[in-house]
Parts: structure tokens; sequence; C-alpha cells
């Protein structure tokens, strides 16, 4: 499995840490809703199919990635900074 | 001719989605046990077609946890006679589990572990690193290895068991019960009768039930979400294994690399059957990739260095059920009408036996039994994880 980096290109998957489910959001810290902490934190789509997930290129840059593979063939459709530097363009043209 | 291929039926008693090893036990054990035989086990393909042909057919109760302890524990009782139960050789060969330890520490942490597994009714002895060479002779035990063997942790009564037949067995001992094994029958949808599940939407027609029991591995989230349930604490994760040429015997236990994460032990056709930890990503492909291949190699030349010239024949890829702690679930629901077996992890087989015995008690007296009681679903809610290897929700960690 190749991962392309924004700002590294073309690298394989040994490369790159895979942090899990993309589609997650931590709810508000005052949010005291067990029920949302509970989903944030057990409860998964595992989709058969198209996957929005982290990966770090760890191996790397170190930026955190939103990739977006799927799940029965492995094959990536996009991958893109997310936090602090997702707005900034990539070495490679992204 | 095995098992009759029986037309369905318009209704069952009980309807158990999943023809794979649990899901087949769990037929035998409702006949047998609860005397419950208008049952139908409704598989996609063919009966054993799953995970219980794919996997490296280890068994062992080999835990620290005491939910974990008495589950397995309570699965190699029932291992022991199966052969007998079942009037089927499933060829189960307790040839001892044989767990390395590479420093002093890992010694006191097997301790630990062999003492909980022997208060607790089970088998373990501490090896020092004599010990282990005279069992292994193989085992590089030297001060060379890239990772010193100083002793390990040995499980006499484990061993493996011949997976296909343990399917077969179950089938062939199901199906004289009067159970009937629908093939080439999947689940489409679920009937319902607002929240209640009454039967199910298959390939070859509806089917009417009361009871409606879900075990279905590796396709947990896809078959649930049928029934609605989009979210579960489960991710479906690849496993590989490997299988060498043959060779003459060679390796006579089932030994494990504390150095990292790899099993191996030798099929009576003589080839080393092993593997190690799973890719790591979600993936419903049944194939990984390379660098678990090479990681999986190198750890097992690290154990035998002599191996190095050795030819591979065959590797392939399995879709587990992760789970959110590493532990399974057994449960009645998650909707009226319904009953779940899942999260099976890479380690289901060995739970096959008392996987089907529980789910068969929970679905027939419509609660647990005191061993599956702990393996609910709603465990993660209410802070009652059984995190075995303390690694939290990370279900490729596992
Ligand atoms: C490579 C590998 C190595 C392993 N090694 C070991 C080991 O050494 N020891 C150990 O204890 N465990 C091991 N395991 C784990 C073990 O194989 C599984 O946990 C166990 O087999 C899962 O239960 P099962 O046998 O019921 O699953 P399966 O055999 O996968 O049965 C599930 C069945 O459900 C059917 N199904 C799915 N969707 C539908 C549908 N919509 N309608 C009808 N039917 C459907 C499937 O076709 C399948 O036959 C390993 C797994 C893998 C992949
Ligand atoms: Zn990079």
């Amino acid at each position: 499995m190749i991962i392309d980096c924004p700002w590294c290109g073309k690298r394989d998957v040994r490369e790159f840490t895979y942090q899990g489910d993309g589609n997650i959001k931590r709810p508000a810290i005052s949010d005291v809703n067990v029920d949302e902490f509970n989903a944030y934190v057990y409860d998964r789509e595992n989709p058969a199919g198209d996957h929005l997930e982290l990966w770090q290129h760890s191996g790397g840059c170190r930026s955190h990635l939103l990739v977006s593979r799927n799940t029965l063939t492995h094959q990536i459709a996009s991958c893109e900074t997310v936090g602090p530097w997702a707005d900034k363009s990539g070495r490679a043209g992204k | 001719m095995q098992w009759r291929k029986p037309e369905p039926k318009k209704s069952y008693d009980v309807i158990i989605v999943g023809g794979g090893g649990h899901g087949l036990a769990t037929a035998w054990y409702l006949a047998s046990v609860h005397g419950l035989t208008n049952i139908a086990v409704v598989e996609k393909g063919w009966l054993g077609g799953g995970n219980v042909g794919r996997n490296t057919t280890i068994v062992r109760s080999n835990y620290l946890l005491p939910q974990n302890i008495r589950f397995y524990e309570k699965s190699m009782q029932l291992w022991r006679t199966l052969s007998h139960d079942l009037n089927y050789n499933i060829m189960f060969s307790p040839r001892g589990v044989l767990n390395l330890a590479h420093t002093p520490g890992q010694m006191d942490l097997y301790a630990e572990r062999g003492n909980a597994m022997r208060l607790l009714g089970g088998d373990a002895e501490l090896l020092d690193r004599d010990q282990v060479a005279r069992l292994n002779p193989g085992l590089d035990v030297s001060g060379n290895a890239r990772f010193p063997v100083v002793g390990g942790l040995l499980q006499p009564s484990a061993g493996s068991a011949r997976h296909d037949a343990v399917a077969w067995g179950f089938a062939r001992a199901a199906d004289q019960l009067g159970v009937d094994l629908l093939e080439n029958c999947e689940v489409t949808g679920f009937l319902r009768e607002s929240d209640k599940v009454v039967g199910v939407e298959t390939t070859r027609g509806e089917i009417r039930t009361e009871k409606t029991a879900v075990a279905v591995a590796g396709s947990t989230s896809r078959v649930m979400r049928l029934a609605g349930i989009e979210r579960l604490p489960i991710e479906s994760h690849v496993l590989q294994a490997f299988v060498s040429e043959a060779l003459k015997p060679v390796i006579a236990n089932v030994v494990t690399f504390g150095g990292g994460h790899l099993y191996a032990s030798q099929s009576d056709k003589g080839g080393l059957v092993f593997g190690g930890a799973l890719d790591g990503y979600n993936s419903y492909a049944q194939r990984g990739n390379l660098p678990v291949v090479e990681e999986v190699m190198s750890e097992f030349l690290a154990m035998y260095p002599k191996f190095a010239r050795l030819r591979m024949l065959r590797s392939w890829g399995g879709v587990t059920d992760m789970s959110m702690d590493g532990s399974p679930i057994i449960t009645t629901g998650p909707l009226p009408g319904m009953y779940l077996n899942a999260g099976w992890c890479y380690g289901g087989f060995k739970a096959t036996p008392a996987s089907g015995w529980c789910f068969a008690h929970t679905i027939a007296n419509d609660k647990p039994h005191d061993i599956n009681a702990p393996f609910t679903l709603d465990r993660f809610k209410q802070g009652r994880q059984i995190d075995e290897k303390g690694v939290g929700p990370t279900p490729g960690y596992h």
C-alpha cells in the first residue's frame, strides 16, 4: 500500500501510523452527555468500502493526514493534511 | 454426504446467521443441550468457508483476567471430549503452548499470569531456559540470539485442533439432531415488527422466527447494519497467516515469541504454520500488505535462524472482528428478538465450543450464563471493559 503524502510524495505504508476512524469528533469538554462521549470513544461505523481515516506520516514529515481509502480494495482516493497546516499547500503541489 | 441439503422452511424456533465455527457450535449445543431442534443455520457461502477454515488453529486459555480464564477454561474442558461428543475426529492435539520470555521482567509477568491461571483451575508451568531448550531442540536459546531466551510459560493442556474438522463435526452432529443447515443463503435484511426482529430476508426467501442469533465474526458490522445498527464497538482488521514447505517433525509444541508477536506450530503434514500481528488498519480485503510479511519472517528467524532457507508455500489473510477491548460479545439484544455473538478478534477459534455453549444457553434462556455474563455489549458504556492487554480502545493493538 502506497500513501501519497501531500508533503513528501508517494511513500510505503510502513512509514505511516494508523490512527483510526477520521469521522469521529470529540464532544466539547463542557458536554456532559455520557452517550455522546461513549459513542466518541467506542462506537464505529466500520464500513466495507470507502472509509475516511487518520494516518500520521510518523516516519516522514510527521504530518497528520486525512485519508479516504477503500477497505475492500485498499485503494486510496485522497490524502490531505489536517491540523494547523491544513490550508498550506504541500511540496508535492496538492 | 455429511449433512442434508434441505429447502428452507417458512419458520423456525431459532435462526442462526453465520455457518462458521461459532454458528454451527451454537446450533449443536441448542439441539443437544437444550432440546431445540427446529432451528436453522443460515450461511451465505458454504459451511466452514469463513475464518473457521482460515486460522492457525491454536487452542489455549493462558489469560490473566478472571473473566477470560473462566470462559476459555470452559472451552478447554469442552475441547478435551469434543471428538467423542461429536463422534467426529477433530484431531485435538494438546501438545502444549509455550510463551517465550526474553527478560527477567517478562518472567515476572508470566509468573503472575501462570498463578492466575492455576488459581482458577487451569494448568501452567514456569520454565527456565534449560527446560525450554529441552522441549524445543531447534530453538536458538544461545546468548547470541537477537533476543536471548531466559525462560517461558508453558500451558501443557493447550495445543491445536483441525479447524475444518471442527466446522464439519459440529455441522454433521447438528444435522443428525434435525438442524437445517442452509448454505448459499445470504441474509440480506431482517424482518421487523416495530422494534422486534421476527426473522430474516435471505437470497432463498423470507424465514420467520422468534429468535434471530447473529454469529458472523468479521462481517458483524455489515450484517448488523441491515438491522439498522449503524455503529458498534468493533473494527474489522486483516490478519495474515503463513505455511512453509513440509519438514520432518521439528517443532513439538506451539511456540510464541516474546520479543514481538509471533506464534508457530507444525501441522501433521509437516508444514510450519505461523502468524503475527494484524496489519493494523480497517480492512475487509482478505489480503494483507508486505511490511507485516517481512516483520513476521524476521521474528521467526530471530527464534529459529536455521529456517532462513525454508520456502514458503502459502499465505493468506482473514477479516477479524476486533472489539474495542479485545474481548468478545455474547449477549441478548441489541434489539428485541435478537442475540449477538461477535468481537472474536483473532483468537476466536479456541473459543468455538465455549462460545457455542454459552450462546446456546443465552438464546434458550433469554439470559446469559454466568460464564458469558461479563461479555455484554453495554460493558463499554458501564466502564466494565475486559481489556486483557491494557491497550485501551484501539482495536488494531489488541
Ligand atoms: C489468519 C487467521 C488466523 C487465526 N488464528 C487463530 C488461532 O490460531 N487461534 C484462534 O483461537 N483463533 C484464530 N483466529 C480467529 C478465528 O479464526 C475466528 O475468531 C473465528 O473463526 C471466528 O468465528 P467463526 O468461526 O464463527 O467465523 P467464520 O468462520 O468467519 O463464520 C462467519 C460466517 O458468517 C457468514 N456470513 C457473513 N455474512 C453473512 C450473511 N449476510 N448471511 C449469512 N451468512 C453470513 C460467513 O460466510 C461465515 O461463514 C484466526 C483468524 C485468522 C483470520
Ligand atoms: Zn509526509
